[in-house]
């Protein structure tokens, strides 16, 4: 053994090929098949891509850094689920690119958010969280009920989002920016056409509280609600389960 | 600097400074309606200030003929220096993030001084501003002497070292700015990845050519745990960083994995950024710095060996245990565990070589500031990567993931092990390159220590405690069966326990201060007439053919 690895000390050239390869092995073995095998990904009907507003404020999340204090995966522990809810199944990240389970909770977890809160709740803890929760140490965010969104190339993000496997028709690439106008101004032309394209059941509000104005507030709030309301799945595993007991 | 390189060297520099400035004028012009656009000045900016500095000095005399009978060091000495002003800002904006969570409100009402952009700005100054330019101003060091050859490029080794800064600028400019593609310890975008992938095949490429140059038939331990650094950082790099572009005019991509398969990509690159770059590396440094300072040689051969193919081998499957009772299939995440367990055994193989090469020169310890850095950092390797294989047991992660738990993992690991090497390192290197006696203040270096050590334990301790109380109380159960706590509960009782790290972050920052200091003055100290010969001269006497 010692002979051969001494032989091995002399040759920079084969040292670095064995590394390659020594290193490599744990990659592949462990990663190649979660990209084939089946059972990786649950498969469900219900599952729906998120809306243009929605990618704008998942972005905003991203640059804000929430993930550094938020996760948003539920693991399969009994305090955790009747914390946060049902467990997060992986098809509840399918469209996620990248993913946002995070790695730390200085926060709640916030995988099964939607709904949960008002629209106008989340606006005012985002400007100031110790106005809702004094002892909060969440940073307040009031730039963003101060900026306006930009929008006007939310189709080329829809479009690369395409690129890397995300179902979007090639109407909702076109319409991208104009949706984000529909979303967020009830009873207008641009909400009905946005309806249209994603289903009676998206949520058209003015998440700002401000139809006229469309703010990454808008957007984040919009994002922020649709947590863990992309399929129904998860629920409906939980009430069979206990259904069954 | 510039003396150091011939006429022709001169020139290819500049035509080098003019691409990177015309690299940057084309982003600059096609991101200028991005945050892009910034990225752009910079670089552009960058590039020409590196054209008037090369232009200055374009005619100043060639250097000597016989520079090959010489070590190439000025690349090394701007390492150090500029690796220790990484610290000091890194530290800085460690300890200021530290405060933001017991005083929310010590921020301006601005995105980039948010909590959220400011953690990614220290853990990437921590992590590539420090930590990376330590590894590659000593990797130089470290390969010359044991190869008894002088580097194999002349222009080479300042492409890397200014590129690897430029790429460390981007990163925590971005990160301000609001860009980041968010996966931790790979935050920079697309464009920035791909500069780094230029700059690291020039590394690359330099270490084998002048590892082809050695005379020494053996290549050095040292030499082993630096080119694994380089070539796995490489592929984990590419891979974890793979995805789709909005546009050319964008900052902003899309990665090309999502959900599951993302999360194990991310995790299987994280975890082994903290095996390759902070573990592999450093253990270059300890294996080098470590003997020469105790003045023993590495106590067992055969140890080294075992030890280093088992990390190679081992740390690469054990990504998973990030993800333990996530969505990630049963049976990765087992893979994950059992890989982890079974790493305290190299990893315990390194510390142990390192403590009993010190065994017999306690006393040296004892007296040698210098040589307890490296000393504690032995300590702190064997506990902290105990401590990991310990929480990538399954149940015990149940308690610790998500915690303070393992941010105080984390920094058992960052402050004991990786910056206590490299002060042991660079005391022991400063004096050498420069050609001085001794650091300027030896006890400006105890100072430092007994900052460094108290400000980890301190740090350490309270991140301990604030992680396990978090634990129990998210999982505490109330008599009726109901959750005992709510977040906010737990939240609440974290307070003391922030306030306590924030102290042990300031006297570890001050420490740093003061090492800064300390190795500046050393290098205005007055040269010595007939300074200590350090190191066997190169072998070569006229340039090598290839
Ligand atoms: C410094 C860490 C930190 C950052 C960064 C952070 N948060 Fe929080 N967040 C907290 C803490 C602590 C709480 C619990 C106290 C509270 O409700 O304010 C919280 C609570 C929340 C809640 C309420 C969750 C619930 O179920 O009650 C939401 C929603 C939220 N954060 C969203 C965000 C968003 C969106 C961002 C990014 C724009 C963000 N947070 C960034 C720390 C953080
Ligand atoms: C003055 C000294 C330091 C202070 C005050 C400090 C403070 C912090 C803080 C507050 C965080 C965020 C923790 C959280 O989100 O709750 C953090 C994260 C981190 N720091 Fe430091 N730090 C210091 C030095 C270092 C050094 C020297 C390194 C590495 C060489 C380092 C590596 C990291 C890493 C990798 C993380 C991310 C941890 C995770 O993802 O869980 N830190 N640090
Ligand atoms: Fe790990």
């Amino acid at each position: 053994m010692l002979d051969k690895h001494a032989k091995l000390e002399r040759n920079a050239i084969a040292f670095v090929f064995a590394i390659i390869f020594v290193a490599s092995i744990g990659g592949i073995v462990e990663i190649a098949p979660l990209f084939t095998i089946d059972e990786t990904v649950e498969e469900v009907e219900d599952m729906r891509v998120y809306t243009p507003l929605e990618v704008a404020g998942r972005n905003i999340y991203i640059r804000e850094g929430c993930y550094a204090c938020h996760s948003q995966m539920i693991r399969t522990l009994q305090d955790e689920v009747e914390r946060y809810g049902p467990y997060s199944l992986a098809v509840e990240s399918q469209y996620d690119h990248p993913m946002l389970w995070g790695s730390k909770r200085t926060g709640p977890d916030l995988a099964r958010l939607g709904e949960k809160y008002s629209d106008d709740w989340h606006v005012a803890h985002l400007i100031n969280p110790r106005d809702v929760v004094p002892s909060s140490v969440m940073p307040s965010y009031a730039w963003l009920q101060r900026n306006s969104l930009k929008n006007e190339d939310m189709d080329l993000h829809l479009a690369a989002l395409r690129k890397v496997g995300v179902p979007y028709t090639d109407e909702m690439i076109e319409n991208a920016a104009q949706d984000t106008y529909g979303q967020a101004r009830p009873d207008s032309e641009p909400a009905d056409a946005f309806l249209e394209r994603y289903g009676e059941d998206s949520n058209v509000r003015a998440f700002d509280g401000d139809p006229g104005r469309l703010t990454e507030m808008d957007a984040l709030v919009a994002y922020l609600q649709i947590l863990g309301r992309l399929t129904d799945v998860a629920h409906q595993q939980a009430s069979n389960s206990t259904g069954g007991e | 600097m510039i003396s150091q390189l011939t006429r022709d060297e001169r020139s290819s520099a500049m035509i080098l400074c003019a691409l990177l400035t015309l690299f940057g004028l084309a982003l600059g012009i096609v991101g200028r309606d991005d945050v892009l656009g910034w990225h752009g000045a910079l670089l552009a900016f960058a590039g020409l200030a590196l054209l008037f500095v090369v232009m200055r000095g374009y005619y100043d005399p060639n250097p000597d003929p016989d520079r090959i009978t010489k070590y190439y060091d000025d690349p090394t000495k701007v390492g150090v220096i500029v690796s220790m002003m990484w610290l000091v800002f890194a530290t800085f904006v460690g300890d200021w993030v530290a405060w933001l969570l017991v005083y929310p409100e010590l921020t301006f009402d601005a995105g980039w001084s948010s909590f959220g952009r400011l953690r990614p700005v220290h853990t990437t100054g921590v992590i590539f501003g420090f930590g990376g330019n330590a590894l590659i101003a000593t990797s130089f060091h470290v390969l010359q002497r044991t190869s008894r050859a002088r580097l194999a490029g002349n222009l080479s080794p300042w492409v890397v070292l200014i590129g690897f800064n430029l790429f460390c600028l981007m990163a925590v400019t971005g990160y301000m700015l609001g860009i980041t593609a968010s996966k931790e310890y790979a935050e920079p975008e697309w464009y920035a990845d791909i500069f780094l992938v230029v700059v690291w095949v020039t590394y690359f490429a330099l270490y084998i050519r002048t590892l082809a140059r050695r005379q020494e038939p053996h290549i050095y331990v040292a030499n082993w745990y630096f080119l694994a650094f380089i070539l796995v950082v490489a592929i984990l790099h590419i891979v974890n960083n793979l995805a789709v572009p909005v546009s050319l005019a964008h900052a902003k991509s899309y990665s090309l994995f999502s959900g599951v398969q993302d999360a194990m990509t991310q995790w299987w690159y994280g975890h082994n950024a903290v095996a390759f770059f902070l573990t592999s590396g450093f253990l270059g440094m300890l294996y080098y710095y470590l003997p020469r300072r105790a003045g023993r040689p590495i106590f067992s051969y055969r140890m080294s060996i075992i030890s280093f193919w088992g990390i190679t081998f081992l740390y690469m499957w054990a990504g998973s245990h990030h993800l333990h009772y996530t969505a990630l299939p049963h049976w990765v995440q087992t893979l994950g565990m059992t890989f982890s367990i079974v790493l305290v055994v190299p990893s315990w193989a390194s510390a142990g070589n390192a403590l009993l090469t010190l065994n017999g020169a306690w006393e040296k310890v004892r007296d040698d500031a210098t040589l307890r850095f490296m000393f504690v950092a032995a300590v702190f390797y064997g506990l902290s990567t105990f401590e990991g294989s310990f929480m990538a047991i399954r149940p015990v992660n149940s308690l610790s993931h998500y915690t303070d738990w393992t941010v105080g993992h984390v920094h058992a690991g960052a402050l004991g092990w990786v910056a206590m090497i490299t002060f042991g390192a660079f005391y022991t290197l400063v004096p050498m390159l420069w050609n001085r006696e001794r650091m300027y203040s030896s006890r400006l270096i105890e100072a430092h220590f007994w900052l460094a050590l108290s400000g980890t334990v301190i740090y350490v301790f309270a991140m301990w405690n604030s992680g396990i109380v978090q634990g129990l109380m998210w999982r505490a159960y109330a008599e009726d069966g109901t959750l005992a706590y709510s977040f906010i509960d737990s939240l609440n009782e974290m307070i003391p326990y922030y306030f306590a790290r924030a102290v042990g972050g300031f006297l570890f920052f001050l420490g740093g201060v003061i090492g800064l200091y300390n190795i500046w003055m050393t290098t205005r100290m007055p040269a010595l007439e007939d300074p200590p010969v350090y190191d066997l001269p190169p072998v070569f006497e006229t340039e090598p053919a290839e």
